[in-house]
């Protein structure tokens, strides 16, 4: 008989695991988006935890060419201490075309310097897998997705007939052109992050604290991502500030907002 | 299982004790499952600011009627069909406590996302509509949970707006469902009759209907428990991966029950070796503490032995069941029915296996339970079998009723799940005894790739070299054991079954050896075009005859896997088993490898076992664990 139990965090924590390491067995060609944002962050300590001190396959940064500097100077120092595989990726060609925040709607240009970037490199490399932050919180229509998500070779998601999973047990053989989306965080709340961090004493971008009188809740594009009015400058403030709270965590993402059903169509596209 | 509803019950407080609780709704298609969790949310305040009016101008924009059911079916399609597709996971809080909400959907369509829903489920909620009773689904469900193992439930009769609040309505379908439920031996916790549209009994008490004595639906749930961690069941420990990063040999995988502890003695099964746990690894760096239920951990052994993914940890006093057949109830979700003469990939916590249904004994309408006995020669999509499977190896399982992890399974057919499973009725004996080996038959054209479906392995060429008395022959004889005990087909070829037969007009000159090895070479691609694991064990010291016999082996489309078996010379030597080197020292026997005639060792062999530093079970673990991801079939079953 025992009496060792497990919190919350622990258990999440170990489905996490256990989802990395499956994705690790499963797929031969893996990459891991990061970007910079807490749940990226988590997602690395996570694969650190699950393979004993690294991170096995490459880290990939969808870079906008709109991002803060701060979150470069993060990209740096991370990249270093991580020891990672950093693959930096641009849509040279949609810039080169003018592509741009400055005359184009946030739509527009997130569909094309995050999700086409994002095919251009998952083509170059062929990766069979790549594993993602996204949680079931975010947004409902990330609500309904699986720990192991399929996309065709066009990359979009049918969301109307996803494959079973139960018991553990995933869809695991895409097919050529097709990749698969690991999502070790879906279970995780954003509070769920922010404990963890706090726990685990993980590093974040300074951008998270308040200065000034406000502080980013979600990290994107420097043009269209927006604070929140926020003196927390702890992460047991912001936890304390978060309980608080009933605004969306994403209110500050213009490409969410942009129309009715956004995030919806630019994920059946390929958003992450 | 009666739950009496105290009257108020203590928020579970801090964030460090409690879990969420995962509630799955389900239900028939429209009997406002999707509203009542809308409702729930609302009701309790845990909506993000400013979400209702958001639907509500949507709705407004749209030119329809607000339903909290669109706070859900966030998904266009849902909105136009108003019905929901896909399951859904939505967290929320209670003053007591924090859950997350799984949707389930109700139409018969989508099975397959109802179960992946309810599956992942501590509780559920049956919701029934007043105006409708009970339905199809609302059986169907009902099954499934009970297949899938989910005890705590309790069921809402939704829409009592709709039969005027009437309590005699109430009690008839609350009678009807009960007398269903106790077929299946079910008793729900209770019948909460309500109006989501209305909120009447959902967060707050009814005034309109003041003869019902059931809780709230919260306070209902309230009462429900997240599953504790099954420490208490015997250990369970599921291999998923064996990494070798650093110096360290870890051997990753997930503890599915029970406890373990640095110091245990640890058999896995199918190999049946046992070794000592020297440490427990979480992740950064190691703790002594034990691991429980639910962990993921890495660990250490003592002693190296083979383990490799699949494999399962367990206390030698209460090992898991050994076998290659196995009764199970399998409930069919792919449109394409289930078919006696398949081939179906299974998978059984982290395990992988081909297997084949031999007999349908029982068939069960899912929604009627209506049972279909006798023989069947096909299981369709929403019926449920009890039926046998056979595997291709041996399988590590256990009953469902004992220890759920472990058993129950899901097949799959070009990677998707099509099918789930629960085991019964398998025997627990004492480890050691010998199991029966059952003898498995497939009809059709024979490609290689029905040759290795049927072999549960590809035909592979593993040619060992080295030095006379670096070990080939032991490590050979030791591999080959250990692939025909996981029901593989290897066989050796060494001068003992060669040069006395096929190569006896062949002497030790020159040419006789290139000769000597060009037959070898070629018997082992038919051997190995035939199915089988060739393990060659000849000296072949020339580097350009073991390039040739990895030509004749790819003509035959064969993999070639080159081993070098590495000692030093002086090491041979002093082994000498045959006393070879003292005659060449001696001068006795001429033009002796490492003596009068030149050793070219591989330039870039696949594996290489240094036998002076490992003992020849190490070198065969070694080799075992490169070797056998080669040997999987299902890289050339798709033909």
């Amino acid at each position: 008989m025992t009496h060792i139990s497990r919190t919350h965090l622990d258990r999440l924590e170990s489905q996490s695991i256990f989802i990395f390491r499956e994705a690790y067995h499963f797929f031969k060609n893996i990459a891991m988006p990061w970007s910079m944002g807490k749940d990226s962050n988590v997602l690395i300590w996570l694969a650190t935890k699950s393979f004993f001190g690294r991170v096995p396959f490459p880290v990939l940064h969808i870079d906008t060419t709109y991002e803060f500097p701060e979150m470069l100077e993060f990209r740096a120092w991370a990249t270093a201490h991580y020891k990672l595989n950093l693959i930096v990726k641009v849509n040279e060609e949609a810039r080169a075309r003018g592509i741009g925040y400055e005359t184009h709607d946030p739509v527009t240009v997130t569909h094309e310097l995050k999700t086409v970037a994002l095919q251009q490199v998952i083509a170059e490399h062929k990766w069979d897998a790549l594993i993602t932050g996204i949680r079931r919180d975010e947004d409902p229509t990330r609500a309904k997705e699986r720990y192991f998500s399929p996309r065709n070779a066009q990359f979009e998601w049918d969301y109307k007939d996803q494959p079973p999973e139960f018991w553990g047990q995933f869809a695991t053989a895409p097919a050529p052109g097709e990749h698969v989306r690991v999502q070790p965080l879906l279970d995780w709340t954003e509070i769920d992050i922010w404990r963890y961090i706090q726990r685990e004493k993980i590093p974040i971008p300074k951008m998270y604290f308040a200065q000034n009188g406000q502080r980013y809740r979600s990290l994107g594009c420097s043009p269209i991502t927006k604070p929140v009015r926020s003196s927390a400058t702890t992460i047991e403030e912001i936890i304390r500030e978060l309980d608080s709270t009933r605004t969306s965590e994403r209110a500050g993402r213009a490409q969410d907002h942009h129309e009715r059903n956004a995030m919806q169509k630019l994920r059946a596209k390929g958003f992450l | 299982m009666e739950v009496k509803i105290t009257e108020k019950t203590a928020p579970v407080s801090g964030f460090q004790s409690p879990v969420s609780v995962k509630v799955v709704f389900v239900g028939h298609v429209d009997h406002g499952k999707s509203t009542l969790i809308g409702r729930l949310l609302h009701d309790t305040g845990s909506l993000p600011e400013g979400k209702i009016e958001q639907v509500q101008n949507a709705c407004r924009a749209e030119g329809m009627e607000f339903e909290y059911a669109f706070l859900l079916d966030a998904l266009l399609e849902e909105q136009e069909q108003n019905i929901t597709i896909d399951t859904t996971q939505i967290p929320f809080k209670t003053a007591r406590r924090s859950y997350v909400i799984i949707d389930a959907p109700g139409h018969k369509e989508f099975l397959k996302n109802m179960i992946t829903g309810a599956a992942n489920a501590d509780a559920a909620v049956l919701v029934i509509a007043a105006d409708e009773g009970v339905r199809e689904q609302t059986k169907r469900h009902a099954y499934i949970l009970n297949l899938l193992g989910i005890q705590q439930f309790c069921v809402v009769v939704n829409k009592m707006d709709m039969v005027d609040f009437s309590e005699h309505h109430f009690r008839e379908i609350e009678q009807d469902y009960r007398a269903f439920l106790r077929t299946l031996n079910l008793e729900p916790r209770v019948f909460i009759p309500a109006s989501a549209r209305l909120g009447e009994n959902i967060a707050h008490g009814s005034a309109k209907m003041r003869w019902n004595d059931a809780p709230t639906l919260v306070e209902a749930l309230d009462q429900m428990t997240a599953l504790a961690p099954p420490t208490d069941l015997p250990l369970r420990f599921c291999v998923q991966d064996i990494y070798r990063f650093d110096e360290r040999r870890i051997i990753a995988g997930r503890i599915e029950t029970g406890t373990l502890n640095v110091g245990d003695e640890i058999v896995f099964s199918p190999a049946n070796k046992t070794s000592i746990i020297r440490s427990i690894e979480h992740g950064n760096g190691s703790g002594s503490g034990p691991a429980i239920a639910g962990d993921s951990i890495g660990i250490t052994l003592r002693e190296q032995i083979f383990v490799e993914r699949g494999y399962v940890g367990s206390h030698q006093k209460d090992a898991p069941i050994e076998t290659n057949r196995f009764h199970a109830d399998l409930f069919w979700i792919a449109r394409q029915p289930a078919s006696l003469d398949h081939l179906y990939t299974a998978r059984l916590a982290t395990q992988e296996f081909r297997c084949q249904i031999v007999s349908i004994d029982e068939v069960l309408d899912s929604a009627s339970l209506e049972r279909t006995q006798g023989a069947a020669k096909e299981l369709a999509r929403n019926e449920v079998g009890r039926l046998i499977i056979q595997t291709r190896a041996a399988v590590v399982l256990d009953n469902h009723d004992r220890i759920p992890n472990l058993g129950r399974f899901v097949l799959l057919q070009d990677g998707v799940i099509v099918a789930g499973g629960t085991i019964h009725g398998g025997v627990y004996t004492a480890r050691g005894s010998i199991k029966s080996k059952n003898i498995f038959w497939t009809e059709g054209k024979i490609t290689p790739g029905a040759r290795a479906a049927q072999h549960g392995h590809r035909g592979v060429v593993v040619w060992l070299t080295g030095l006379s008395g670096a070990g080939k022959s032991t490590i050979a004889h030791g591999l080959e054991r250990e692939l025909f005990q996981r029901a593989m087909h290897p066989y050796v070829l060494d001068g003992d079954n060669i040069r006395h037969g096929l190569n006896s007009n062949l002497g030790f000159s020159p040419e006789d050896r290139v000769e000597n090895i060009r037959r070898v070479s070629e018997v082992a691609k038919l051997m190995a075009d035939a199915g089988n694991v060739v393990i060659t064990a000849f000296i072949s010291p020339y580097r350009l005859d073991r390039e040739r016999a990895r030509a004749i082996a790819l003509e035959g489309n064969a993999e070639f896997v080159e081993v070098f078996v590495d000692a030093p010379l002086s090491v041979c030597e002093q082994r000498d088993p045959k006393n070879l080197y003292r005659k060449a020292r001696a001068g006795q026997i001429r033009e002796f490898t490492g003596i009068d005639a030149p050793y070219e060792p591989p330039v870039d062999p696949e594996i290489v076992v240094h036998t002076d530093q490992q003992t020849v079970e190490e070198s065969v673990s070694e080799i075992l664990e490169q070797l056998l991801p080669r040997l999987k079939a299902e890289a050339v079953v798709a033909n």
